[in-house]
């Protein structure tokens, strides 16, 4: 079948890819300066206690060694072990990986709607002043990256009209029955909606931030493809049956096309996840982009290789989900 | 009384060219009234107006189009679009790209009766299956479930003709609907919508630029010409001696099987100097006026 075959390759080339990421990863943040023993020891440590902490966590050998026993270990899924925290790499960047998901779909669910509905309104009132207003706004809305849409949502919402929280990801003083760090879902699963609540109210800004420009994207390009798909031969056969302007939309055009946008919105994806990054530091956020930050500023060579791969592992992990969907919305491609 | 009455439409790009010229025709319950004229003379624009699916950057000016008794252009939008649905339908040009490719063929022919006639889902499947048989379509069923890809030009053009006689309306404009399939395929697809026609007793709005056609499938004929009609008449008269010069033109520039060496005869550069100059001293009217 040629689907199985299709996948086949799929998880061939990203095998190769996650290779190729996991060796540049390892050597470069071993070329660039600073070394995690100099953060670890204070001023004034002899030449010996550096031999000795070296020798502890095994970067006194060839450099060629070390990637051996690291990769080694990647292997049988041992990704080393945190040099600051001195605890298991997996654990720790399992641990916030749920965090970094939620915010990302949260932000994903978002820029959907935003731009759905913006790219719907646009078309439905196509040639006119709302049109125009839309693609202001789209274009206002792309000209600033998401880390300033952070700053000026903690402006409105966190300081002028505290409505949502600014830092965090759930308030420190409640009491959390989770088993699992997937906490929105969690709380939805055990119907506690005043800990959803919660959780939505720190993470609403940071998530918008992160919407705002792929939400524009996404209303630019489906609005786009609406507009030529209103103008085909099966749209005006349509309207002769009877149907209204926002029934034809919806029905004739919409699903036809979404498809290129949906191509898009994958790639978009990946650099949105990219975003959090900086949005979960701007926002006191506990995800993984936070820990990376953290990682890269003690120099926790380990933890910084586990948190790339993870990305790596969620980038094509994305990329491989897009090209599926693609086969279920386009019935054309089903029996390629 | 027609059931179809077009009086005086003309209808121009917005704030620009004329494109149909104060035309007039009709359509009586039943009949078939061929629309006939060079590429951009109009024939496709009336079928378009009488349907409500003029592009937005064309504006009617003056005119009336009466759709059984009530005149189209005076109604609101939602009221004329149901109007149009319940009474009228379209069958396509081009059977390739008039089918939605990503929904099943089955919800096509019936997605009117049901949302827009109030038909059970049950009764819609199985006045689809039956309209399918009676386009000469083998395994309705499979057919039914099909997405458009998977079938040839041929057949989703029987599946477009179907689609229209769904509601059982009483006008269906046929814009062309021969144009874009093969040659072998398109005298069958002429029978069939003249079979269907004869048996539902639907009156059709014939667009198209072959007479040859015409003389096998419409009683009545109108010729146009830049926007205006030149000729109106019934298709023996018109056969038997056309009275404008411009058809009487066109008739003879039709190729004729019977007489291959005789070649394709253009239409003298005379009679298009004198139908042109008639279309002019319409427009120097019709700025006076």
């Amino acid at each position: 079948m040629p689907f199985l075959r299709i996948l086949f390759v799929r998880l061939l080339t990203t095998a190769i890819t996650l290779a190729g990421v996991a060796v540049i990863v390892f050597f470069v943040i071993r070329v660039v300066p600073g070394n995690p023993i100099a953060m670890m020891l204070p001023p004034g440590a002899t030449e010996e206690d550096i031999a000795r902490l070296s020798a502890l966590y095994g970067l006194d050998k060839p450099m060629i060694t070390q990637f051996g026993i690291w990769i080694a270990g990647v292997m049988q899924g041992d990704f080393g072990t945190s040099i600051t925290t001195r605890q298991p790499v997996l654990n720790l960047v399992l641990g916030r990986l749920p965090a970094t998901l939620e915010l990302s779909i949260m932000a994903l669910v978002m820029a959907m709607i935003l731009g759905g509905a913006a790219a719907l309104t646009g078309t439905r009132f196509r040639g006119g002043r709302t049109e125009g207003a839309i693609d202001v706004a789209n274009g206002m809305a792309l000209s600033v990256p998401d880390f300033l849409w952070g700053l000026v949502l903690i402006l409105l919402f966190g300081v002028l009209m505290p409505v949502f929280h600014i830092s965090g990801r759930v308030t420190p003083s409640l009491d959390l029955p989770f088993t699992t760090n997937f906490y929105l879902f969690e709380s939805l699963i055990r119907l506690r909606f005043d800990l959803w609540a919660d959780l939505v109210a720190h993470m609403f800004m940071p998530a918008l931030a992160l919407a705002i420009p792929l939400a524009a994207i996404i209303g630019q390009l489906l609005k786009q493809s609406l507009k030529e798909t209103m103008n085909l031969d099966y749209v005006t056969l349509a309207r002769t049956k009877g149907y209204g302007e926002t029934r034809v939309i919806l029905r004739e055009a919409l699903r036809n096309a979404a498809l290129p946008t949906l191509t898009l919105v994958g790639v978009q994806f990946t650099f949105l996840i990219g975003g959090t990054v900086i949005i979960e530091r701007l926002f006191s956020y506990e995800g993984l982009g936070n820990m990376a930050i953290d990682a890269v500023i003690n120099r926790d060579l380990p933890l910084i290789q586990g948190i790339v791969i993870l990305f790596a592992v969620i980038f094509t992990g994305v990329n491989l989900i897009v090209d599926l969907l693609y086969t279920v919305l386009n019935p054309r491609l089903r029996h390629g | 009384m027609s059931f179809l009455s077009i009086r005086n439409l003309s209808v121009r790009l917005k704030k620009g060219q004329p494109l149909l010229r104060r035309v007039s025709l009709d359509v009586s319950a039943g009949e078939v009234r061929g629309l006939v004229g060079e590429s951009g003379a109009g024939k496709s624009m009336i079928g378009k107006a009488v349907l409500g699916i003029l592009p937005p950057s064309i504006e009617v000016t003056e005119g009336e189009i009466l759709l059984d008794g009530v005149d189209l252009l005076r109604l609101p939008p939602a009221l004329r679009r149901k109007r149009i649905g319940a009474l009228a339908a379209l069958i396509p040009q081009d059977p390739l790209t008039a089918l939605n490719p990503s929904h099943r063929i089955g919800p096509q022919i019936t997605d009117r009766l049901v949302d827009i006639l109030g038909w059970t889902r049950a009764n819609a499947d199985a006045r689809a299956r039956e309209l399918l048989s009676e386009v000469q379509i083998p395994d309705p069923d499979r057919v039914l479930r099909s997405y458009p890809h998977e079938l040839s030009g041929g057949m989703r053009q029987r599946i477009l003709i179907a689609s229209a006689f769904a509601a059982e309306p009483k006008l269906i404009v046929a814009d062309e609907p021969t144009t874009a399939l093969d040659v072998t395929v398109q005298k069958q697809i002429l029978k069939l919508i003249a079979g269907m026609q004869t048996r539902h007793g639907t009156a059709l709005l014939f667009v198209t630029h072959d007479l040859g056609v015409v003389s096998k499938v419409c009683q009545k004929l109108s010729v146009l010409y830049a926007g205006m009609v030149v000729e109106d008449t019934s298709v023996a008269d018109f056969f038997a001696a056309p009275r404008h010069a411009y058809s009487a033109a066109l008739l003879a520039a039709t190729p004729k099987y019977t007489d291959p060496a005789a070649g394709l005869q253009p239409v003298p550069e005379a009679v298009i100097a004198a139908v042109q100059a008639e279309v002019a001293a319409f427009d120097r009217r019709a700025a006076h006026g």
